[in-house]
């Protein structure tokens, strides 16, 4: 990582203003679900013949109702706090980050969820070793960009990697994804959000995975060949049967969202990250000028 | 219907029914079963009597106030992480109900015949609603464990709508629903190019 500082004249971003927007997005992305997955959900009940089916997703519609009336997280679960950062990177975010994170779980609250691996033992304010996680990528933007992704675990728990053979091609890329979300079930809060990321290498196939999650449902991979297998894999997927929290029904899935990087001609990793159907996510930008743009539905692919 | 719940009251349910829950509901996750488990083992009673109870896979979001919690967001967990341990607990404690979500393997599922327990499911990440169900946070446990895994105890108020899962008799929505999904797959897969 090699971040980009600010010359001394681009001070403008306060750590002040950097925690604040930190904790306004989280905020944001807790307690109100992005419109793209909000009208997604309400498709899918429209959708769904079976009673069940229609009832949770009733009372999953209801309840983000009910979060965003009252600022309430709409799921107790407020996930492991990841954050990707572009644009004019500084080191300093990093810092205000973790302040922004500690602040909004006293504020908002959120649940502390981050413990020890081993000891298990909490540390009570969503801080620890490497946590919270932060992308970077710099570029050259005028801005600063900060999304985060409050990710829950009962979908990361489902996550997997393959390292496949790179003469079992596509076929295979399409039955590994596929065997995942059928081996998931009910356990990632379906219906879910599958994020495939093929190529690159082990930590990199996971990372375009989790990535790719954060691209509005309406927005289809530019690539037509992947494109294609978005729609494909969705409607795959859909037809399993699985439907809402695993109770049966035709919505397993609002959407597969696949990338790629190029990778070394020995490999063909795939790694599928799966995201419930809280698939809570906001941004904003900060300029140099102090001004500060806030979206969560993302910044326009512009 | 109201904790606590007796055995043949649990037995009269049928997977597939809707109820609502009034009375105590003590949640329990990971660490809770484990140390609950333990502390059984040494011949040691917990600090609360689960004969009865209901037993909610839940690790809620709750506030501090002066003087009381206030309960924020108490949806389920994934009840699978808890497959291992429940047809012990299920046994050890006497609890009749579990309140998760996505359902329990067959041992648990068993131990439910055996013993005369239920599975009713809340809809995952529905945590306002789910919240909406319990009057006041009567009290904590294990605090220790860190506030999701802790064992609150709320009381509860028309808590649901909870669809029975899984019954005393064995018979599971979710079974259903595999068998199905099953069934599907051999289409899927060849539409898929996959077979």
């Amino acid at each position: 990582m090699h971040p980009v500082s600010f010359n001394r004249c681009d001070a403008m971003i306060s750590p002040e203003l950097m925690e604040q927007v930190v904790v306004n997005i989280l905020r944001t992305a807790v307690t109100s679900l992005p419109s793209d997955i909000l009208s997604a959900l309400e498709k899918a009940e429209d959708l769904e013949t079976s009673e069940i089916a229609k009832t949770q997703l009733r009372a999953i519609l209801l309840n983000v109702k009910c979060a965003e009336e009252t600022s309430i997280p709409m799921c107790q679960d407020t996930g492991t706090p990841l954050f990707f950062v572009s644009g004019r990177c500084d080191g300093d975010i990093e810092k205000a980050i973790r302040r922004g994170v500690e602040r909004a779980t006293r504020e908002i609250p959120l649940r502390p969820n981050i413990v020890h691996p081993l000891t298990r033992k909490n540390s009570g304010n969503n801080l620890g070793v490497g946590m919270p996680h932060v992308h970077f990528s710099p570029g050259p933007e005028d801005f600063v960009e900060i999304t985060v992704m409050p990710k829950g675990a009962g979908s990361e728990n489902m996550s997997a990697l393959r390292m496949l053979s790179p003469s079992e091609g596509l076929r295979s890329v399409k039955s590994f994804v596929l065997d995942v979300v059928v081996n998931a079930g009910g356990r990632p809060c379906p219906p879910t959000i599958v994020g495939v990321g093929i190529g690159g290498s082990a930590d990199i196939a996971m990372s375009l995975a989790k990535r790719a999650l954060l691209r509005p449902l309406d927005v289809v991979n530019p690539d037509s060949e992947l494109g294609e297998l978005e729609e494909e894999l969705l409607d795959a997927v859909n037809q399993t049967g699985i439907g809402p929290m695993g109770l049966g029904g035709r919505t397993t899935c609002l959407g597969v969202k696949v990338d790629l990087a190029h990778c070394h001609t020995a490999s063909l990793p795939v790694a599928v990250n799966l995201q419930c159907w809280a698939a809570r996510r906001a941004s904003a930008r900060l300029f140099r000028d102090g001004r500060v743009t806030y979206s969560k539905e993302g910044f326009a692919l512009d | 219907m109201r904790t606590p719940l007796s055995e043949k009251e649990v037995r009269s349910l049928k997977a597939g029914q809707v109820v609502h829950l009034d009375g105590l509901v003590y949640t329990g996750r990971d660490e809770v079963h484990v140390r609950a488990l333990e502390k059984h083992d040494k011949g040691e009673g917990l600090p609360v009597d689960l004969r009865g109870a209901a037993l909610y896979h839940c690790g809620p979001i709750v506030k501090d106030d002066d003087g009381g919690w206030t309960l924020v967001a108490a949806g389920p967990t994934t009840s699978a992480r808890m497959n291992a341990l429940e047809p012990r607990f299920i046994e050890a404690f006497g609890i009749r109900a579990i309140i998760g979500k996505g359902g329990m393997s067959q041992p648990t599922i068993d131990a439910m015949r055996k013993f005369g327990c239920v599975y009713l499911a809340i809809t995952g990440g529905a945590a306002v609603l789910a919240a909406k169900g319990v009057k006041k946070v009567v009290g904590v446990e294990w605090l220790d464990l860190g506030m999701p895994e802790a064992l609150w105890i709320f009381e509860a108020e028309n808590l649901g709508p909870l669809i029975v899962g899984i019954d005393a008799d064995g018979d599971s929505l979710f079974k259903k629903v595999d068998d199905e999904v099953r069934k599907n797959l051999t289409q899927v897969r060849k539409r898929l190019g996959v077979e």
